[in-house]
């Protein structure tokens, strides 16, 4: 969590391997992957949906869930892999030769989670999921999130919603321009007197 | 249902057009100057496919493409005319020499995200230009006379084949898919794992490939090329095509070519004047059909039999 310009995307953005960091390391699993390229974190495992979806809006849904497992050559993997997304998101297999840029905000977040799913990630980096999106849509977003954590996917989430986020995460950590001020477990930090002053617009 | 099911009616379309204008040019019935209409045609298709690949299907504007054409007629030229290499062999040297140039030009500019292509291919344009002015061996400014008109039609029409077989094997491929994610959104791209600099830097000398073929098709059709031949205006033409014809469709890009080459041979005797009329049917296509003649679409030989097949009851019966 964090306001603006304090470095929750860019953070997310430097360990998925699209930028690269000016000093610092990262480590993953035990092994340092600072200033790795992309295509090879994601054959590691790091999937990230980026901040305002980014869905190819010319392409359908189905080209774009292909294009998330684009590393993986076999077919049969493939396929299996959609009938999974297609499992936990029932609306994109009803709209699957659609393009993209018509579906709803919601069902655009939705693509994009999917999309990232189709990489078969062990850490999944979200960033803003609930951007734009009605509330009840925010809740269902986030119900998938946390079923999709409880399969055995580690998520690493950034969010501007801190109640919801709080409320959904077993760790948190608040950033200001570029560094940590505080770290906990979620539940703490949803009683945190400073917490409630700063984001969750409690007096 | 079988694959090779049209195959036939396949090789008769790609034939076709072929067998029909060599018969007319074989009986006499072309006159010299519907054959230039007809050389420029193809020499156009393959510059507008080309360039499609790179601006329509990966997204990346290049203002250039008149530039690698002039890398592959000069090579292709001074290969012919100066070394007394073999056509096909100096034809494919002045491919490769364009292709090279656009890796040089594209290595550095293709690894940023934004328009830096288009500056700097603009650039490259015009210093093709400088640099052939003012280089002696290969004629400066008045430009190489008396290249081997060895350019025919079969030639021409084998290159012009080989150019959208390439170009659609490409487009349909997996690296195709890349491009499209690319253009569609880089970012994006990037997140699924596809190494964006990479597949640019393989489209755009791709690319520049065909132009230098283009260009060495020219050379060899003209007689004559000249540093002012490859201007801007000329890459601005190739880029009109393939915006009229619809980014990202080769059939769109195939008859824009056709349709501004037959508009420049009409026009010819109004000289300046056809630049006014240019712009106009650009902004009438901008005001009523903003994604080009064809938007995205192609046209498929196999959809529009089975269509008819379909209008005419099911196929088989």
């Amino acid at each position: 969590m964090g306001a603006n310009g304090a470095g929750k995307s860019t953070t997310l953005l430097t360990i998925a391997g699209l930028l690269k960091p000016q000093k610092g390391a990262i480590y993953y699993q035990g092994r340092d992957i600072t200033g790795l390229p992309a295509p090879f974190l994601v054959k590691e495992g790091i999937a990230l949906v980026p901040e305002g979806r980014r869905v190819f809006s010319r392409l359908t849904v189905r080209e774009n869930l292909e294009l998330g497992a684009y590393l993986v050559k076999d077919k049969g993997e493939i396929s299996a892999r959609m009938e999974e997304v297609f499992e936990r998101f029932p609306r994109l297999k009803e709209r699957q030769r659609q393009l993209a840029g018509t579906l709803s905000g919601g069902e655009q977040q939705m693509l994009a989670i999917g999309r990232a799913l189709m990489a078969r990630p062990r850490l999944l980096l979200l960033d803003e999921p609930s951007m734009g999106l009605a509330p009840m849509l925010v809740r269902e977003i986030f119900r998938i999130i946390q079923e999709i954590n409880r399969q055995g996917t580690t998520i690493l989430l950034v969010e501007q919603n801190a109640h919801m986020a709080l409320q959904v995460a077993q760790r948190a950590y608040v950033l200001v321009t570029g560094r940590i001020v505080l770290e906990g477990s979620a539940r703490e930090l949803l009683k945190s007197e400073e917490i409630r002053r700063a984001y969750l617009g409690g007096q | 249902m079988a694959k090779g099911k049209y195959i036939f009616w396949r090789l008769v379309a790609l034939l076709l057009p072929y067998v029909l204008i060599q018969g007319l040019l074989g009986a006499g019935l072309i006159s010299d100057f519907q054959q230039i209409t007809l050389m420029m045609m193809g020499i156009n298709i393959i510059l507008a496919v080309s360039l499609n690949l790179i601006v329509g299907f990966t997204g990346q504007l290049a203002l250039g493409h008149a530039g690698f054409m002039a890398v592959g007629a000069y090579t292709a030229a001074v290969l012919t005319l100066k070394i007394h290499q073999p056509f096909l062999l100096s034809l494919i040297l002045g491919g490769l020499a364009a292709s090279l140039a656009g890796l040089l030009v594209g290595l550095p500019t293709l690894r940023l995200k934004g328009d830096y292509l288009a500056i700097a291919t603009l650039g490259f344009g015009e210093i093709i230009r400088g640099i052939l002015n003012n280089v002696e061996y290969v004629g400066g400014a008045a430009g190489l006379l008396g290249i081997p008109r060895l350019t025919t039609w079969t030639w021409l029409y084998g290159f012009l084949v080989l150019t959208l077989l390439g170009v659609m094997n490409f487009v349909n491929s997996t690296h195709g898919r890349a491009c499209l994610a690319i253009r569609e959104d880089e970012i994006a791209a990037e997140t699924v794992g596809i190494n964006t600099t990479y597949y640019k830097v393989v489209a755009f000398s791709l690319g520049d490939f065909f132009a230098g073929l283009a260009g060495g098709l020219y050379a060899h059709y003209f007689y004559l090329i000249q540093p002012s031949s490859f201007s801007f205006f000329r890459s601005f033409d190739v880029l009109v095509m393939v915006v009229l014809g619809g980014l990202g469709s080769i059939t769109g890009s195939v008859l824009a070519a056709m349709g501004i080459t037959l508009l420049n041979a009409l026009l010819q005797d109004l000289a300046e004047f056809r630049m006014i009329i240019y712009s106009l049917l650009l902004i009438l296509v901008m005001i009523f059909r903003p994604q080009g003649l064809m938007g995205r679409r192609e046209w498929s030989l196999a959809r529009w039999l089975e269509k008819r097949g379909e209008a005419r009851g099911p196929a088989g019966s």
